[in-house]
């Protein structure tokens, strides 16, 4: 609370940070009471990206699903999309070839890969330091590049089908992914660290700021990376293997004090894995079809059915519901980072501004998926 | 009227240089930062390089609209950036770029410099106050804090230099050094008087004043156009005077090896360490308050005082 001199007085002040702020990731909007430096009190407000996708997919014959899932978690389009194909093809009992499977993995970890760039320039950019941003964007854009040559477009891609994928990756590509991966593991990743991670400021800034325990991440619903830097090995590709974790060999990286570093860290791990993944695909990439035989349309039975995976943030689930007909009766998704913008409060209640930023970088909220 | 002359010449002549020292280490900023960053920086505008680039950007910032934020305090508001820019001018009139090159030398000189700069501060926490905004209040509060913290090691480190050399003139303290400079028996100071020139200067590891991605654009946040412009002039400008009397104090100031004209030598070490300052702030993380405020009290004051005793103890016993 206010400090008060006698003969003093002193005023709490309230700040609306965003929604149109340099470092709230989208719009955002935080509503903070300060005590001159110190943050008393973080309310995040939420909504100003709601675009209601959910009530429109409705309305959608179920394939049209996609695109909007697409544009729920911007920055890793095809983790949504394979999750909501995922609920389709159960559901709809459609028969998914194996090369899609290996393939679904293969974009899956490469869209991790390029999502955690883009949080590692973000994160800097919270942090005061301009310069990794640059370094971040730069991979990533060629990671975008790679993405368009398979998929044709850089973000949003649309390339997921009910029960395969929309065309077959060439061999010229899966050679130009080699050397994307070769060079982000043996040039980029270093210097990643040695530019931000390993700095000594870097280190001071986020050590021991933003702890979160583990009783506190599970009980506010936090997957991902969030949870897994409390020191909890909570990975969906794990513990619920989907389409064909359960035969590839990674390890899940995890932290141990749930601070901001902690959650740096794994997420350059995460990194890492992903790289040895895909290296994996690319080597018993089986042949076949990627997209089964052509259906105009899915049908649901009368029931339910809840797909999660593993995305870049943390838990994405799709909730879907069917009742005969060629669209969904009700489809929820849910958002990692949803559930990770409910721990600002927490986590921000006494500290100094400068952390409270670090604290909402180091979630890596994508405000696509928390309004929908 | 011969000596108001001389005054009104000598302010026209500091004025042109730090005018187009202002346009030089901007250009220079944005191309090293450009190298840094894996890109090339200016281009395009008049020249090698564009060269001309901050020239265009003066122009513009000329031509744009005069913004002023509803519910400021007027006239604090509109005499900050002259606040602000005043000082970081008229320090270099104390400065020897050479040998008898020197506007004014005084006996005084580095306490002239000492407290000319801190009226800075001023300029800032009026921008910070009069613009009537959440922000920029922020940003001036931590100002106040950060440039009155570094104030006093920034003095305090120069002490010793003052100690050996027995003098508080300038062009004395740099006619010292003609045999050895006093960048060896003084490190500790030099550190010391370097990283509370960066801290005094608003830049990275310490621009917590205008921090970016937390206070938008700190105390400038409601200023736009040349009103803005000021204070990247007079940041600019404070950059370069901290550096050349870095130079003076610890480089040996005009002096070199080579038979070069010692204004050049000058020249060339304290554009040494702009690019070093340059080259620190697109390099490192921003540090937060508290850690600021530890650093400057707890170590470079400490540390600046054991440079004094150190070289105090030095000249009583040796000499």
């Amino acid at each position: 609370m206010a400090t008060t001199t006698p003969g003093l007085q002193s005023q709490l002040m309230t700040l609306n940070l965003g929604p149109q702020h340099p470092s709230t990731h989208g719009v955002l909007r935080v509503v903070v009471t300060l005590d001159g430096e110190e943050v008393v009190e973080a309310q995040p407000d939420i909504g100003y990206l709601h675009r209601n996708f959910e009530k429109i997919v409705e309305a959608w014959a179920l394939p049209g699903v996609i695109p909007f899932s697409d544009r729920n978690d911007y920055l890793a389009a095809i983790a949504n999309e394979v999750c909501v194909c995922d609920a389709i093809e159960t559901l709809g009992q459609v028969e998914l070839p194996d090369r899609a499977r290996w393939l679904r993995v293969l974009f899956a970890e490469l869209q991790r890969i390029i999502s955690h760039e883009l949080w590692y320039g973000a994160f800097g950019m919270d942090l005061g330091a301009f310069t990794p941003f640059l370094y971040g964007f730069r991979d990533r854009e060629s990671g975008y590049l790679l993405m368009e040559k398979a998929t044709g477009a850089r973000m949003l891609y649309g390339f997921n089908r009910v029960g395969g994928l929309r065309n077959d990756v060439t061999d010229a590509w899966l050679k130009e992914l080699e050397a994307y991966l070769d060079f982000l593991d043996k040039e980029a990743w270093p210097e990643y660290m040695k530019l931000l991670i390993d700095n000594e400021i870097f280190v001071l800034r986020t050590k021991g700021t933003g702890v979160l325990t583990q009783e506190q991440a599970i009980a506010w619903g936090a997957s991902g990376p969030v949870l897994r830097s409390t020191g909890l090995s909570w990975d969906l590709r794990k513990k619920r293997p989907y389409l064909v974790y359960d035969q590839l060999d990674f390890a899940v990286p995890t932290g141990t004090h749930g601070d901001n570093y902690d959650r740096a860290m794994v997420r350059m791990l995460e990194i890492k894995e992903s790289i040895k993944i895909i290296r994996q695909v690319m080597k018993r990439l089986p042949d076949g079809p990627v997209l089964g035989k052509a259906r105009a349309s899915v049908r649901l039975p009368t029931a339910d059915y809840y797909a999660r995976q593993e995305s870049p943030r943390g838990e994405v689930g799709v909730y879907l519901v069917g009742n005969g007909r060629p669209n969904a009766y009700r489809l929820k998704w849910r958002a990692p980072t949803f559930s990770h913008l409910q721990l600002v409060p927490l986590l921000c209640r006494g500290v100094k501004v400068a952390d409270m930023i670090a604290n909402l970088g180091s979630l890596d909220v994508v405000m696509g998926e928390v309004d929908r | 009227m011969n000596d108001v002359l001389a005054a009104v010449l000598e302010a026209i002549a500091v004025l042109c240089y730090v005018a187009l020292n202002a346009f030089v280490l901007i250009w220079l900023e944005r191309k090293i930062a450009g190298h840094i960053q894996r890109r090339v920086g200016p281009l395009r505008v008049g020249g090698p390089g564009g060269a001309l680039q901050s020239l265009a950007d003066g122009i513009k910032l000329f031509s744009k609209e005069d913004f002023r934020p509803g519910g400021r305090d007027s006239l604090v508001w509109w005499l900050a950036p002259l606040v602000s820019m005043t000082p970081a001018v008229m320090v270099f009139i104390a400065i020897p770029f050479g040998q008898h090159l020197i506007v004014h030398d005084m006996n005084i000189g580095l306490i002239f410099i000492a407290s000319i700069s801190s009226f800075g501060l001023l300029g800032v926490f009026m921008a910070g106050w009069g613009s009537n905004n959440k922000y920029s209040l922020l940003g001036a509060m931590r100002a106040g804090a950060q440039l009155f913290s570094y104030e006093i090691p920034a003095i305090l480190s120069t002490i010793g230099v003052v100690l050996a050399a027995g003098s508080l003139s300038l062009e004395t303290i740099v006619a010292k050094q003609s045999a050895h400079w006093f960048l060896f028996p003084q490190i500790l100071g030099f550190i010391v008087f370097y990283i509370a020139v960066l801290a005094e200067t608003n830049r990275t590891p310490f621009d917590l004043a205008e921090a970016e991605s937390e206070l938008v654009a700190g105390y400038f946040t409601e200023y736009s156009g040349i009103r803005w412009a000021m204070f990247p002039f007079a940041e600019y400008g404070s950059l370069f005077t901290g550096c050349a009397l870095a130079t003076t104090l610890f480089l040996g100031g005009w002096h070199g090896p080579l038979f070069l004209p010692g204004w050049i030598w000058f020249l060339i070490k304290t554009y040494i360490l702009v690019f070093i300052a340059m080259w620190i702030r697109w390099t490192l993380p921003r540090v937060r308050i508290d850690q600021l405020m530890d650093l400057g009290w707890k170590f470079l004051i400490p540390l600046s005082l054991v440079n004094i005793l150190g070289t105090g103890a030095y000249i009583a016993l040796v000499r």
